[in-house]
């Protein structure tokens, strides 16, 4: 089974050998409200562990994207760039961000299991 | 300072709202349904707004009262008939906008509804001008309630018969619960719509029986998207100290009869009508889906700066982002290329006219 991982910044992370796909969490998307834009890295472009990697815009507010893991940017998801509200309908499946071929998978330690960030996000958000 | 609440607080807690301070209130950015929902539903069907935490002050006392709101305000007050609304500005003697405002005539005076983050200070600045000669009461014990949307007239007629005959921007009393209302036929979304101004006391049921006769409760999120979709300034972001009504493209508000009498910052503004301004407020439309807020710079196709966006957001009525700034007056003519800056990158948009979405006022002067 592939591991899923949680960052501090509300993104969700699944590892599959060397590919991961990040995503944001379904938290998150009930803090933004109605997401109405997306941009995602570029393919074949290097991302570092918590930098920038994509932005989604509610009618409210900018947000940044994070990528909890440093690797290459080997897919982008364009539904979600073509109609931003599959994000707010699913965005722990198939409303994924990007898919990167991770560069050292020990960054993974020091994310969160769901339970941990289910817990996370309960004190944040109160 | 301690937050106020308005009447509706409980009301907006029962309907899921979530909670965010505005100007100096507990106000409700979204219900449930979320901005855009909420916004749609507004425009198909009919939302009530909880605008309580406005100024709803009433003049009243001495026969000179017009002429002596007429140095404050250049809106023509003569004129106005008893019940009859008209847009206007509170002024500093540079034409800045201190803040902009409906006046009322009423049978004993005139209500202004102020916005709520300028009343206080609105009230002060009116009193001194008015050398305390008149009885001004900012009244508090008083709700606001406004009802918009194409279903709104159907709404409310169900709830108080009669006001449907109301014409845009004019007012009456009404009768609710054996209490006296006062409706007035206007609105900020660019919608056919009504305010309803009632004792903070009947305020909750009033409210829950637009809602049993279908209409729902909209927060100020989808206000913001629904008054920039209708072109309409927020003061604060589009409107401020250092800007005229000229350059915010509201003269129509300003009548010919007025341009040569005196009143605060008249001097100023005759200046601007012979000489034009620097700086014009302007429609913007990006190309692309990216959404230029409040702040973008604006360039034109030599990478100078321009201007400056003031609101910005994605319209879910239009389906496409919109935005409204000030650009040197050379380049606020429609369809002229600029660019925004967003995220270190020059985004291409066109200037475009306002408003972005069609307005469906009930007849009558039009353009607010």
């Amino acid at each position: 089974m592939s591991e899923v991982k949680y960052s501090k910044e509300h993104e969700w992370i699944k590892l599959d050998g060397e590919e991961a796909t990040i995503g944001i969490t379904k938290h998150a998307t009930e803090m933004l409200g109605d997401i109405v834009f997306a941009e995602l890295p570029e393919k074949g472009s290097n991302v570092d562990k918590d930098g920038t990697a994509g932005v989604v815009e509610s009618t409210k507010a900018a947000s940044d994207v994070y990528t909890p893991v440093s690797g290459e940017v080997i897919d982008t998801n364009q539904m979600i760039v073509d109609d931003p509200s599959k994000i707010n309908e699913d965005p722990e499946e198939s409303a994924w961000f990007f898919k990167l071929k991770i560069k050292d998978k020990s960054e993974m330690d020091s994310l969160m299991s769901k339970e941990e960030y289910e817990k996370f996000a309960k004190e944040t958000s109160a | 300072m301690n937050i106020k609440k308005t009447s509706l607080n409980n009301l907006h807690i029962k309907y899921g709202a979530k909670l965010v301070e505005f100007a100096g209130y507990q106000m409700p950015i979204q219900y449930k349904d979320g901005i855009i929902q909420e916004h749609k539903y507004t425009r198909s069907h009919s939302g009530i707004f909880d605008v309580s935490h406005m100024g709803q002050l009433f003049i009243s006392g001495g026969d000179d009262l017009t002429n002596d709101l007429e140095k404050i305000f250049p809106a023509d007050l003569k004129k106005l008939k008893t019940n009859q609304s008209k847009y206007s500005f509170l002024m500093n003697n540079k034409g800045g906008i201190q803040d902009d405002l409906i006046i009322t005539k009423t049978s004993d005076g005139f209500l202004i509804i102020l916005n709520a983050a300028c009343k206080y200070n609105d009230y002060e600045v009116i009193k001194s001008k008015l050398d305390n000669q008149y009885k001004l009461n900012l009244d508090e014990s008083l709700s606001l309630i406004a009802l918009q949307g194409p279903e709104a007239k159907n709404v409310l007629n169900k709830v108080i018969p009669g006001c449907d005959n109301l014409k845009f921007m004019y007012g009456n009393n009404h009768v609710y619960k054996n209490e006296k209302v006062y409706i007035t036929r206007s609105g900020y979304t660019g919608e056919d719509g009504f305010e309803i101004s009632i004792k903070n006391s009947d305020a909750e049921t009033f409210v829950e029986s637009l809602i049993e006769n279908g209409s729902k409760l909209i927060g100020l999120g989808a206000r913001d998207t629904l008054r920039m979709e209708a072109g309409l300034c927020l003061y604060g972001n589009d409107l401020d100290n250092d800007t005229s009504p000229i350059e915010a493209n509201l003269k129509w508000a300003i009548p010919k009869s007025r341009i040569e009498t005196e009143f605060v910052g008249s001097e100023v503004l005759k200046n601007q009508f012979q000489s034009g301004v620097k700086k014009l407020r302007v429609g913007i439309k990006p190309d692309s889906k990216v959404i230029a807020r409040g702040n973008t710079k604006i360039y034109n196709d030599k990478n100078q700066e321009i201007g400056k966006v003031t609101s910005g957001t994605f319209g879910p009525s239009v389906e496409h982002p919109i935005a409204m700034g000030y650009v040197d007056n050379s380049y606020s003519t429609v369809n002229t290329k600029i660019f925004l800056e967003v995220r270190g990158k020059k985004i291409p948009a066109n200037i475009c006219n306002l408003p972005f979405y069609k307005k469906n006022y009930v007849k009558g002067e039009i353009n607010v």
